[in-house]
């Protein structure tokens, strides 16, 4: 397998969002599992929002953790956290994994960079574009098929069944979740548990029956791919979450991916969601902004995305990462994690744990 | 008969098979396989039932709807165009 990108050579510290495992697993925890597959050495650094973020207990994972500022807190409660925490040890690069923080990074870009902390991400306008409201009127002027959809801010504006928009549709929140609605009164219970979590408006979307395939991508920012890996979900749980999937390559998607790219010149992580109907045309749901939690399976598959992204954020000259073996696969395993009850109350009390 | 999809198939000698532009995974008997095998050099489904009848000492007559059957599954799953 390929040593490139190896990150051994790199005397930095490394700072990593989105901690949770579980069911509903967030990307942190394999990000870091990676980076350290690639000869990181560093300090990895957890910033985390809640003291119940699994990945903070792992042995030999994060060396440090540190609470932060939920996003809707703004901007100066967040820099003014980064900027106790580098009285306390020196951050190099952040990889954020959650989709409600990566605006808020992307906005102070610039401010981190006076701190001497990089990122690899995509411009706003970039970002913006590929806004689950904005999906279905950006792509398909360009050849890039994307379902009907339908914004709801208002209860009343539920589809009836009737007319263009008939059940079942898919009801989407606009960061989060995403769940079938098979007539009028499912949607707007959908409508109402969706908007108290992640606001309005609430997304409909036409459902279109197919195959579901998710593409994990690094983007150069000038519209070509340092690195794909397409997957097909094994393993599905109840809450619609891949728990296992499969390497697969696969001619027309693969083109799909390249135009979608090309299309939004995204820089740095993001995952496809597509749709393969039965004439193999793909449809393009979703555009995730983010590493997925699956990403451990582009590294096994001999592409290490998360490496890479550092590599980026660090201004080296990137090289695209070789071809993915088809046919890796992955499962996932859920482990109960044991630790002292005082590490939780450091974090709590502190907001901090300082491991290494 | 395109068999084009199937030259594109990984199979392994315990019958599982993977199709890598898919995902899908399928299992198949000793026989299955070998049939398989026999597509992918590029008989025809007559060299086929000649193949089979001559390696297992049968008629083609007793194995042909057999081979009809197994050619229409795999159509169904989208392995096979007859």
């Amino acid at each position: 397998m390929s040593s490139y990108p190896s990150l051994a050579a790199y005397d930095i510290n490394i700072a990593v969002s989105g901690l949770k495992t579980g069911d509903n697993p967030q990307p942190g925890v394999p990000v870091i599992r990676s980076l350290k597959a690639a000869g990181f050495a560093g300090k990895s650094i957890a910033l985390v929002y809640d003291s119940m973020e699994s990945g903070i207990y792992v042995e030999g994972l994060a060396d440090a953790a540190f609470l932060m500022p939920y996003p809707s807190a703004g901007a100066e409660a967040f820099l003014n956290r980064i900027d106790q925490i580098l009285q306390i040890i020196r951050i190099d690069v952040i990889i954020p994994t959650l989709d409600a923080e990566i605006i808020q990074y992307i906005r102070l870009e610039k401010e981190l960079q006076k701190r001497g902390i990089k990122t690899f991400l995509p411009s706003e306008e970039c970002f913006l574009l590929r806004d689950k409201t904005k999906l279905a009127s950006y792509f398909p002027p360009l050849g890039i098929s994307v379902p009907d959809t339908f914004l709801v801010s208002d209860i009343e504006n539920i589809p009836s069944g009737g007319g263009d928009y008939r059940y079942p549709l898919m009801v989407k929140g606009r960061y989060y979740e995403a769940f079938k609605a098979c007539n009028a009164i499912e949607a707007r219970q959908y409508f109402y548990s969706i908007a108290e979590r992640w606001g309005l408006p609430i997304i409909f979307q036409k459902m279109v029956p197919g195959e579901e395939y998710n593409i994990v991508i690094v983007g150069d920012g000038e519209g070509g791919m340092l690195g794909m890996v397409a997957q097909k979900k094994l393993v599905i749980t109840d809450k619609g979450k891949g728990f296992g999937g499969v390497v697969v390559k696969n001619v027309a998607l693969e083109d799909f991916a390249r135009r979608t790219i090309d299309a939004l010149k995204w820089r740095g992580a993001c995952e496809l969601e597509v749709m393969m109907d039965s004439d193999g045309t793909c449809h393009l749901i979703e555009i995730n902004p983010r590493f997925p939690a699956w990403v451990r399976l582009a590294e096994g598959a001999g592409q290490n995305q998360p490496a890479l992204t550092v590599l980026g954020a660090l201004g080296e000259p990137l090289k695209s990462l070789s071809e993915a073996k088809t046919g890796t696969m992955f499962i996932r395993h859920a482990e109960d994690i044991i630790a002292d009850i005082s590490q939780m109350g450091n974090l709590t009390v502190q907001s901090q744990i300082i491991k290494r | 008969m395109n068999t084009e999809l199937i030259k594109n198939l990984a199979m392994n000698d315990n019958g599982f098979i993977f199709d890598p532009s898919s995902g899908y995974s399928y299992s198949a008997n000793e026989l299955g396989i070998y049939i398989l095998r026999l597509l992918n050099e590029g008989q025809s489904k007559e060299e086929i039932i000649a193949t089979i009848a001559a390696e297992y000492e049968v008629t083609p007559d007793n194995i042909s709807s057999d081979i009809d059957h197994y050619f229409l599954m795999l159509e169904s799953l989208d392995l096979l165009e007859l």
